[in-house]
């Protein structure tokens, strides 16, 4: 009998250990951080890196400095653009450093739940479109008007896009509203998803090779312009009136992309309680140019995402010193 | 991993005394066969029952696809749910009181972990595992252990590979303890067990990544989500071989220790259990096979380590990167499975004779203990607690400059055989094209009709139904488009698995050095998770639907060749010698012996095929194969729940559809003895 008092004794100072371990009661989860993070007495900074070259520009510059100027460890996860920002709202990620515009999700942590706040502009202006590339656009002008897209949709015909026009799309987790833009503008196109920017790229590189016309959504600034001239499609007018009523529904929208200035957000803790590295990322601010020196170092060299880094710093001091706390 | 995972209940050591008959039987007319055979009642009723609602069918809802009449859009209160759960994570108490705690004592253990492993420092948890490792399992497995972690850190992936030990150690544990008291009611009770046992199977069957959407919306990307993913894929095969390995008990024995006075609890404790420690052994053994694969997929729904790496590798195309990464969860899978395995295997065994005493028992133990602290604190004095930053060999770029090496020369342009581009056009272009507009193109109810004759035939109306029932589901959900695209990336990969593993499969029944030489291969296969297999794939088949068929094929082959090899090697001696006494040759002794009397385990061989593609075929989603998993990805990636949670249920029903059309009854029949 005693021993089984024993035995009860100590699942119930279990059971109170646990609860008392894990604040007895409430626990919000939007406040958890990684258990990878802070480890060892190291500070560190969690950065969400997203999948294409130009936000692993931004990250691989930012990381550099944070480790080797302000004594950092620094840890990034790969996180697409939505859920980022729920995994900055619960500080499982610091910052995102290049946002292209996601109203809803502003509108819900930063204006009603205030768990993040702006880091202020990136510097550098993203912009969506279609593209075609400059050899096929210089021989048919006429196909830079979207009117025209119809007459050429068997020219950009493929295996993959059944009789109709290919619109080469990229990752899934992109901005787009490609969907829509084909169905309300009445386009004879099929759009194909190719699964990464990686994979966009590879098939684009593809089709120059070959000089084959190819029709493609593709954005501004990016380091394949430099070894694929490309020239934009002309779709109808960007006007807020269509952007508004694109945001209450998404499937409405019949008008071109916006341009953006791309901007930085940090989670709200961080922002207050990260010291030096909050710091650093709300001033870290650079150009288009700078931004695609680093990706071409990447992308079509080959070198690793640090060393890249590496290389622009040396070469930069004047940009970066000024982000310096 | 499910290969192993599946393995054990559906050894393909099969009864050949149910099977014998069916060669010896003399041919009866075609006429009275077809009135007695069971398999023509069968028809013979679906045929009635198509005839009566087809036309009805066909008559209100003439189209090819699923009509949209009959479909149900779901999509509107899904997202309403997850917006809701999104509102109300920081204030609802079912967040703060239930599944905030859940997700504090992951994070908290995790951390904890973590923080143990980091503190231990790189000579530390060198020292300390191969100490474990020698202690439970051997010199030659100390040596394993050793050699794979000093690569992990070569390779300088130290600190991601520290991560997912740190994940897995939480989440085996919770899996462990989950599926052992699961499996332990379902031991105890007979009513238990009837209820767990048709849910376990099923479990087993579903593709890893279908379990990723439920757990992402309620508590967001990172690592508790991660975990608990984890746990519900890795959970079930504990419980099932623990539920297993209690009720296979010998009778006698406990019979005996009850005549001996013993209480309900001495007998649970002292006999019962001691006697099932070979399938908890295997039980863990699969959970943590399960666990590696999972935790790494998992990295999608942001479970960092090394999943992370390799998921960042793939979005870039970078094969070094991704073979850097993907390398160090190879040689932790082997280092796990064959330390357990081995230690699963000395269990009752006599203790090794000889040997100083010191090495025995529990002095070797705490020399082990002090051993790894002297080395711990050495390495800390020394150095940095991760590995030194000097130590490091970069791989990725000669890998990569193999890689294009390999492009260059393999990709096209190959003399008589085309490259590997050309390959994979032509399986585009003749096979999966083809297969996909015909299935798309079939009508929907000659679609359900074709899934019901086949489980009726293979089994009885119950799978039937079950069937037919799971493949209208995918209809009323509106994805009949794109599950008919998964599909027919299933089956034509299916197909040549099944072409393959079959030839290999009765090659190396035949040679006792060809199977010889491919096992440490096929053994080496099977322990790798999936996620591994989309890395080379991409290097050679570019990006598409072709490397996720090829990887499919990859991954299932093991199976099909291990499955086949054994049924055929296990056919009866007596009745090939009686075939080649009759001066059979060769080939007819294959064809009318060996493959008729191999019959069930080449069934289970084509079961095992298809569940193992379907895993693969869907993951493939990352790298371009569209469809189903690319529908998951997307919803994963832009936080639309509703589009991802209807392509998951959509993958688990067409699961549960391949598994009951293709899963002979026999088995289930077998698998509660």
């Amino acid at each position: 009998m005693a021993r089984t008092r024993m035995q009860l004794l100590m699942a119930a100072a279990g059971i109170a250990a646990v609860f008392t371990a894990t604040g007895c009661g409430a626990a919000d989860m939007t406040k958890q951080s990684s258990p990878y993070a802070n480890v060892g007495g190291a500070k560190s900074v969690t950065l969400s890196v997203q999948s294409w070259v130009g936000a692993q520009a931004n990250v691989a510059v930012a990381q550099y400095l944070l480790e080797h100027e302000l004594g950092y460890r620094v840890d990034t996860v790969q996180v697409d653009e939505i859920p980022a920002w729920d995994a900055l709202s619960q500080g499982r990620v610091d910052a995102i450093l290049e946002d292209w515009g996601h109203p809803e999700q502003e509108q819900r942590y930063v204006k009603d739940k205030k768990l993040i706040v702006p880091g202020g502009g990136l510097g550098v202006t993203g912009h969506i479109g279609w593209w075609v590339p400059k050899y096929f656009a210089d021989k048919h002008p006429d196909v830079l008007n979207w009117k025209n897209l119809n007459k050429y949709a068997k020219t950009f015909k493929t295996a993959e896009s059944g009789g109709k026009g290919q619109l080469l799309d990229g990752s899934p987790s992109y901005v787009t509203n490609d969907k829509a833009l084909v169905k309300n503008l009445k386009l004879n196109y099929q759009i194909v998803f190719s699964g990464s920017e990686a994979a966009q790229i590879t098939q684009i590189k593809q089709f120059a090779k070959g000089k084959k016309p190819f029709l493609t959504y593709w954005y501004e600034p990016q380091w394949l312009f430099n070894q694929v001239p490309m020239a934009e499609v002309k779709l109808p007018k960007y006007t807020d009136k269509c952007a508004n009523e694109g945001t209450k529904d998404p499937e409405s929208v019949d008008c071109a992309y916006p341009t953006t200035p791309l901007q930085k957000y940090l989670n709200a803790d961080f922002a207050k309680q990260g010291g030096k590295a909050s710091a650093f990322l709300k001033k870290f601010h650079w150009t288009k140019e700078d931004q695609n020196e680093v990706s071409e170092l990447i992308a079509s060299k080959g070198m690793s995402a640090q060393d890249a880094a590496k290389e622009w710093v040396e070469a930069h001091p004047d940009v970066w010193k000024k982000w310096l706390p | 991993m499910s290969a192993t995972a599946t393995r054990p209940s559906t050894d393909p050591a099969t009864d050949p005394a149910a099977t014998g008959t069916a060669a010896a039987e003399p041919r009866p007319s075609l006429l009275s066969s077809a009135v007695r055979s069971p398999a023509a009642r069968k028809l013979a009723v679906l045929a009635v029952i198509a005839a009566v609602l087809i036309p009805l069918a066909h008559a209100k809802w003439a189209s090819g696809s699923w009509p949209h009449a009959l479909t149900v859009d779901v999509s509107g209160p899904l997202g309403d749910a997850s917006d809701w759960i999104l509102d109300n994570r920081d204030s609802h108490w079912i967040f703060l009181y239930f599944f905030g705690h859940i997700s504090n004592v992951i994070i908290i253990g995790v951390r904890a972990v973590y923080v143990a492993l980091l503190a231990l420092g790189w000579a530390g948890v060198t020292a300390g595992l191969t100490l474990i490792a020698w202690r439970v399992a051997g010199v030659r497995i100390a040596v394993t252990t050793l050699v794979s972690f000093a690569i992990c850190g070569l390779l300088g992936m130290w600190v991601p590979t520290m991560q997912t030990l740190a994940l897995m150690a939480i989440a085996v544990t919770a899996s462990v303890i989950i599926g052992g008291l699961l499996g332990l009611a379902g031991g105890l009770s007979e009513w238990a067990f009837r209820v767990l046992r048709p849910v376990l199977d099923t479990m087993q069957v579903l593709p890893a990544f279908a379990y990723l959407l439920p757990v992402v919306m309620i508590f967001g990307n990172g690592v508790p989500g991660a975990v608990l993913a984890t746990v519900i894929y890795a959970a079930p095969p504990m419980a099932r071989l623990t539920a297993l390995g209690l009720r296979g008990a010998d009778a006698g024995v406990l019979e005996a220790v009850t005549s001996l006075g013993a209480t309900w609890r001495q007998r649970l404790l002292s006999a019962r259990l001691p006697l099932a420690r070979k399938e908890l052994l295997l039980g863990i053994n699969q959970t943590i096979m399960m666990a590696l694969s999972m935790a790494v997929i998992a990295s999608v729904i942001g479970g960092g380590g090394l999943g992370d790496r390799v998921y960042q590798a793939l979005s870039s195309v970078d094969v070094g990167k991704a073979l850097a990464a993907g390398l160090p969860i190879v040689l932790l899978a082997i280092v796990m499975d064959r330390t357990i395995g081995t230690a699963g295997e000395r269990l009752g065994e006599p203790p090794a004779e000889g040997g100083h005493r010191l090495l025995r028992g529990w002095p070797a133990w705490a020399g082990a203990a002090a051993v790894t602290a002297v080395i711990t604190v050495v390495g800390r004095l020394t150095g940095s607690q991760t590995w030194p930053t000097g130590w490091t060999v970069a791989i990725e770029e000669p890998v990569n400059q193999f890689k294009e090496w390999m492009v260059d020369h393999l990709y096209t342009g190959v003399p008589v055989v085309g490259g590997t581009a050309d390959w994979a056009a032509h399986y585009v272009k003749w096979i999966l094209d083809p297969l996909r507009e015909g299935l798309q193109g079939l009508p929907w109810y000659a679609v359900l009709l074709i899934v019901a004759a086949l489980a009726w035939l293979i089994g009885t109306w119950a799978t039937a139904l079950t069937a037919t029932a799971a493949m209208a589901a995918i209809g009323v959900l509106g994805v009949w488009e794109p599950s008919m695209d998964t599909l027919s990336q299933v089956l034509a990969a299916v197909f040549v698995t099944l072409v393959l593993g079959f030839a290999i499969g009765i090659w190396a029944a035949r040679s006792t050095r060809l199977e010889r030489m491919m096992r440490p291969v096929l053994d080496m296969f099977q322990t790798m998770p999936q996620f591994v297999y989309l890395i080379p794939v991409v290097a050679l088949f570019g990006v598409g639907r072709a490397p996720a068929a090829a990887a499919a094929i990859v991954y299932a082959l093991p199976a099909v060749i291990r499955i086949t090899t054994q049924g055929i090697r296990n056919v009866d001696p007596a009745a090939l010698e009686s075939a080649r006494s009759l001066g059979a040759t060769q080939g007819q002794q294959l064809r009318q012996v060996q493959l008729p009397l191999a019959r069930p385990a080449l069934l289970l061989a084509v079961n095992q095929g298809v569940v193992l593609v379907l895993a693969v075929v869907v993951i493939g989603g990352l790298v371009g194969s569209g469809a189903l998993g690319y529908d998951v990805l997307f919803g994963l990636a832009q936080g639309d729940l509703a589009t991802g949670l209807v392509a998951g249920t959509a993958i688990v029903c067409l699961g549960l559809m391949l598994d009951r059309v293709t899963q002979p009854t026999e088995r289930r029949d077998r698998k509660g003895a």
